[in-house]
């Protein structure tokens, strides 16, 4: 016992305290009684294309394919994505939606493959000395290996790595603050050396001065398996181990950079914005194995526990082993389980399935009996007492933050930073009232973000349709001015026309125009136009429908584009099978819109007499309406004149109006007067 | 295979984080608070005889009468509604302040205004702006004014009075022929003629650094309140707020020891109701401030009322008034009080701006 309290005594570096923070029973000791095991291999493994934070991985194998262990079977879609392989070599027997461990209890896109017992791997490449690589090169083995955070949150690690921004200190996370879960102080007891060789080669990658491995004082034999394999190291001068008191949530990520740092990371920021990067101690193994040996992430240390257990402790699993295997492996007791909950008790969540396969980030499971997690008593009225805020890590007003969230008051709930919230729980632990008090938070922000996606949307309408408008606007003016520029032209050629049969005086060129538009009007009065090929009403309506339909096309594919980059598989899923029926559906148009043009003259000519419901116009009610049109023009181009007309022009220029204006009256009442 | 988990283990559809609960419920709270009076009730009960008891019993008995009225009228969970044990807390508090042969009716008065206006007509626990153990004493010590400044002789003085018989029947019965008598608060502000050392002479009320009795009282509140502390019910913020500001104000306007002495300040530090008020009533958190600062400043707030009124206000104490009057002023200092979030430059303060 001496020889812990030394080395935890060792570390001299300066600590700062967490703000807040509570200190829940640990119920730990349950499951590190045995050493890490493992599970017999599963008939089938379900993976999930969504095992990370970001876009789900899109599927390069069929239904039929037989895959080794390692093989790729889903490549990262987009940036924020990460790859999939096969745990093990087998036969993928479905793609399709299965449950996934999600708080919602949703299905989603998942590869199911069928094991074949061979454990056959695929070719692994592997890398002697790493030093030999640029670091460029090694994060892309991380990224190709899909690698993500392991802790619980499931970032795809090398994006962390390849943030652009000069990092100094690396941070290794082996704190595991959550009661329950000791898959990261097992791996550490068991696999320290991995530890420290991943953290290595990460701080490579980084180009980090530093490193810091945090781990809090309850793990005295993990502390003391990490001293001695840094000890044994060659960067036993480059890295540190900093033991601080244990207090829940200092495992945070934000958390541990102020117990280790004193910094704070600005609100809206990253990490690397202080130069700084945290990884799991998972992880950093993950990357070890990655980098030295080219295997991919296809396993991970899982804690079974929970008092409907017979014998919990942890187990080495394939991603995608359903949970059933596993718990049926630790001696489920099935009439004790009242609940199961993926991750810790205090921000893991509830499933109602057994058959919920491990992900990537899947760090416990809790078969937990009904006298073990309680159902909550009734929550009471809050007396604003205050606890909550002394408990939050965040220093957030809990108690003022549910009043607002209670009043849907959402600018209240941003003034008091709801968003700087982690969820953490220490505000419902100590909560006299036993209010439900992150759950609020979650149902505010979820309100909060789908109002202002609402309000972001309808911001894009509004500045789509306004452009709509000047665009409309500026086609009719462009329109309006090539027609007067065109009787302008006609009036000047007709005037020097006149001029050179009768010598008169030019006159105004508009009356000009319009006594030539007349002219010609009443000229081409008699004449037939010649007859414009038109559409029958069924080719009409198919011209309506395909329109209609490619619109509808089009707007899939942007929503499809939207999903694809939102990272949500079931919606892509279901865009695209229904743009491949809206595509079909173009198609078949065209065809019968092609085929019905064929008919097109005489069905034309059938249709025809049906137009006659509408009187044709004579040709002096013709004639009057573009004279009306011409002065419409006129006036409208005294207008722009007068507005940009100095002011010695203005009067004259007026009464040009003024004198147009009556004519345009005149020339409606002449038309009105005809109706 | 059993999949999903089936109908003998009712898995809690929806149980949401965390899965498990601390031990702190309002009942805990409550009982704490209630716990930590007994030094102060039993200091009141040696100096001030058995009324104390009577009255807190009494007024225990109304509150918890009224709270399952107002309950019962609002549709609301009786049992487990009276279980949280606010209202036992209310009764005890005002059972404590009133005077210890305050007639029955008068306790009543007190406690049903307080039960009733003071906390179910603004909604129940938790929605009250007001302090209803104080709504309820102000009530009565403005319409009832005789019957509130009628305190008995401590112990050792004639005319002390420790029979429970006679306490009994004060208060429910007919009376007894006791002796009343002002507070050392009282005589301190009557004075005018006489040197702080003449009157602690010539009056024998007086002992020590405050009155007879009444440091006593107030040393066993502080010790209940140092208790709440250190078991965390709340924070020191309100308690030293108030304190430190009764503590300044005394110093700065204690005028020496002449005849126009305000009282020094241990005298006002420990007379009085300031430790019941600054440990019991001002922490109540319902109608403070909430933040730490903001509980600093109303406790401060408290201090100097508490101050003012004695020193040049129309009544001996001040407790009562000056916690009502920073009842109003809670909620604005709420707005200017937010601590300063992690990863944050700095607090945000007022309302929040309208873009």
């Amino acid at each position: 016992m001496s020889a812990q309290t030394n080395l935890i005594a060792s570390s001299e570096r300066k600590i700062w305290p967490l703000t807040g923070g509570v200190h829940p029973e640990e119920n730990k000791h349950q499951s590190t009684t045995r050493p890490i095991g493992s599970v017999p291999l599963p008939e089938t493994l379900v993976l999930s294309l969504s095992q990370h934070a970001g876009t789900p991985a899109e599927p390069v194998v069929a239904v039929g394919d037989k895959v080794l262990k390692g093989q790729l079977i889903a490549r990262a879609s987009g940036v924020i994505s990460a790859p999939l392989h096969a745990p093990s070599s087998g036969v993928i027997s479905a793609i399709e939606p299965r449950p996934i461990p999600h708080p919602s209890g949703f299905s989603e896109p998942c590869i199911v493959l069928t094991t074949d017992g061979a454990e056959q791997w695929c070719e692994l490449t592997s890398v002697d000395d790493y030093h030999q690589l640029p670091p460029e090169e090694l994060v892309a083995k991380v990224r190709a290996a899909g690698i993500s955070g392991m802790g619980g949150a499931g970032f795809p690690t090398a994006i962390k790595l390849s943030s652009g921004l000069p990092i100094r200190t690396l941070i290794i996370n082996g704190t595991e603050c959550e009661p329950y879960i000791t898959a990261d102080d097992m791996l550490m007891r068991e696999q320290a050396q991995a530890i420290i060789e991943g953290a290595e080669i990460l701080q490579y990658m980084l180009g980090a001065d530093e490193c810091l491995i945090g781990i809090e004082d309850n793990k005295p034999e993990a502390i003391m398996a990490m001293q001695t394999a840094l000890s044994q190291s060659a960067s036993a001068d480059k890295m540190e181990i900093v033991v601080f008191p244990t207090i829940y949530p200092s495992g945070g990520e934000k958390q541990l950079i102020q117990i280790l740092t004193g910094q704070e990371v600005p609100s809206g920021k990253l990490p690397a914005d202080l130069g700084m990067v945290v990884q799991n101690v998972g992880t950093a193994v993950a990357v070890k194995e990655a980098v030295v040996d080219g295997k991919p992430l296809i396993s991970r240390i899982t804690t079974l526990t929970g008092a409907a257990l017979q014998t919990p402790g942890n187990v080495a699993v394939l991603i995608g082993t359903p949970a059933h295997h596993l718990l049926q492996h630790a001696g489920l007791q099935e009439s004790q389980l009242a609940a199961l909950v993926f991750g810790g008790p205090m921000m893991g969540f509830s499933v109602e399935r057994l058959d919920i396969p491990v992900t990537k980030t899947a760090n416990c499971i809790i078969a937990a009996t009904r006298s073990e997690f309680p159902e909550p008593p009734d929550a009471q009225a809050c007396i604003r007492c205050g606890h909550c805020a002394q408990a939050c890590p965040s220093s957030l007003l809990p108690q003022q933050l549910y009043w607002h969230a209670k009043a849907e008051n959402y600018e209240q709930l941003l003034h008091h930073n709801l968003f700087d919230c982690i969820e953490c729980g220490a505000c419902a632990f100590v909560c006299p009232a036993a209010i439900p008090l992150v759950q609020y938070y979650r149902a505010s922000k979820g309100a909060i973000r789908t109002l202002e996606a609402k309000q972001d949307k309808s911001e894009r309408s509004k500045a789509r349709y306004e452009n709509r408008l000047a665009r409309m606007a500026q086609e009719s003016a462009e329109r309006e001015a090539k027609r007067q520029a065109n009787a302008e032209r006609a009036a000047r050629l007709k005037a020097a026309k006149t001029n050179e049969q009768s010598g008169v005086a030019e006159e105004d060129p508009v009356q000009a125009a319009i006594a030539r538009a007349k002219a010609r009007k009443a000229a081409t009065a008699g004449q037939e136009k010649p007859a414009r090929v038109e559409l029958s009403a069924k080719q009409k309506e198919l011209k309506i429908q395909l329109s209609i339909a490619r619109a509808q096309a089009k707007k899939t594919e942007k929503a499809l584009s939207a999903a694809q980059s939102s990272g949500d598989g079931g919606a892509v899923a279901r865009l695209k099978s229904s743009l491949d029926m809206l595509h079909e559906q173009v198609a078949g148009l065209e065809r019968e819109f092609e085929g019905s043009s064929s008919l097109a003259p005489i069905a034309s000519q059938a249709e025809k007499p049906a137009k006659k419901g509408q009187p044709a116009l004579s040709a002096d009610e013709k004639k009057r309406k573009v004279e009306l049109a011409l002065a419409n023009a006129a006036v409208k181009k005294l207008q722009r004149a007068l507005e940009s007309a100095s002011e010695d022009d203005a009067p004259a220029l007026k009464q040009q109006l003024a004198d147009a204006g009556q004519k345009v009256a005149d020339l409606k009442q002449a038309m009105e007067n005809r109706l | 295979m059993a999949f999903i988990i089936s109908s003998r283990s009712p898995i809690t559809a929806g149980q949401t984080s965390p899965h498990k609960l601390g031990l702190n419920s309002t009942q805990r709270v409550m009982s704490l608070l209630i716990l930590a009076t007994l030094p102060g009730l039993l200091a009141q009960m040696v100096f001030f005889g058995w009324g104390s008891l009577v009255n807190v019993l009494w007024c225990v008995l109304i509150a918890l009468g009224c709270e399952a009225l107002a309950l019962t009228l609002r549709r609301r969970p009786v049992r487990s509604c009276l279980s949280d044990c606010s209202a036992a807390v209310a009764g005890v508090l005002l059972g404590l302040a009133l005077p210890p042969f305050a007639p029955w009716w008068l306790s009543l008065v007190a406690v049903a205004f307080a039960m009733i206006i003071g906390k179910h007509l603004y909604g129940g626990l938790g929605q009250n702006p007001f302090n209803p153990a104080m709504l309820g004493y102000v009530l009565v010590l403005i319409s009832f004014p005789q019957e509130m400044t009628a305190w008995l002789p401590p112990l050792g003085l004639e005319g002390h009075n420790n029979s429970l018989g006679d306490a009994l029947s004060a208060i429910f019965g007919q009376g007894v022929d006791a002796v009343s008598m002002a507070t050392p608060l009282d005589v301190l502000k009557e004075n005018s003629s006489l040197t702080i050392n003449e009157l602690w002479q010539a009056n024998p009320i007086f002992e020590g650094m405050a009155g007879r009795g009444w440091l006593w009282v107030n040393l066993a509140y502080l010790a209940g309140g140092l208790f709440l502390l250190w078991r965390k019910v709340f924070t020191w913020h309100a308690p030293v707020g108030m304190l430190a500001a009764i503590a300044i104000m005394a110093t700065l306007f204690w005028q020496g020891s002449g005849s126009d002495s305000h009282g020094s300040p241990m005298f006002h530090l420990l007379s009085g109701a300031t430790m019941l008020g600054a440990f019991f009533i001002i922490t109540d958190p319902v109608s403070g401030a909430t933040s730490n600062h903001g509980r600093l400043i109303f406790g401060a707030g408290v201090g100097i009322v508490v101050y003012v009124i004695r020193a040049w206000g129309g009544y001996p104490d001040g407790v009562a008034f000056a916690t009502l009057l920073m009842n109003m002023a809670a909620p604005t200092i709420d707005y200017y009080t937010q601590p300063r979030t992690y990863g944050h430059q700095r607090a945000s303060k007022g309302l929040p701006k309208k873009d």
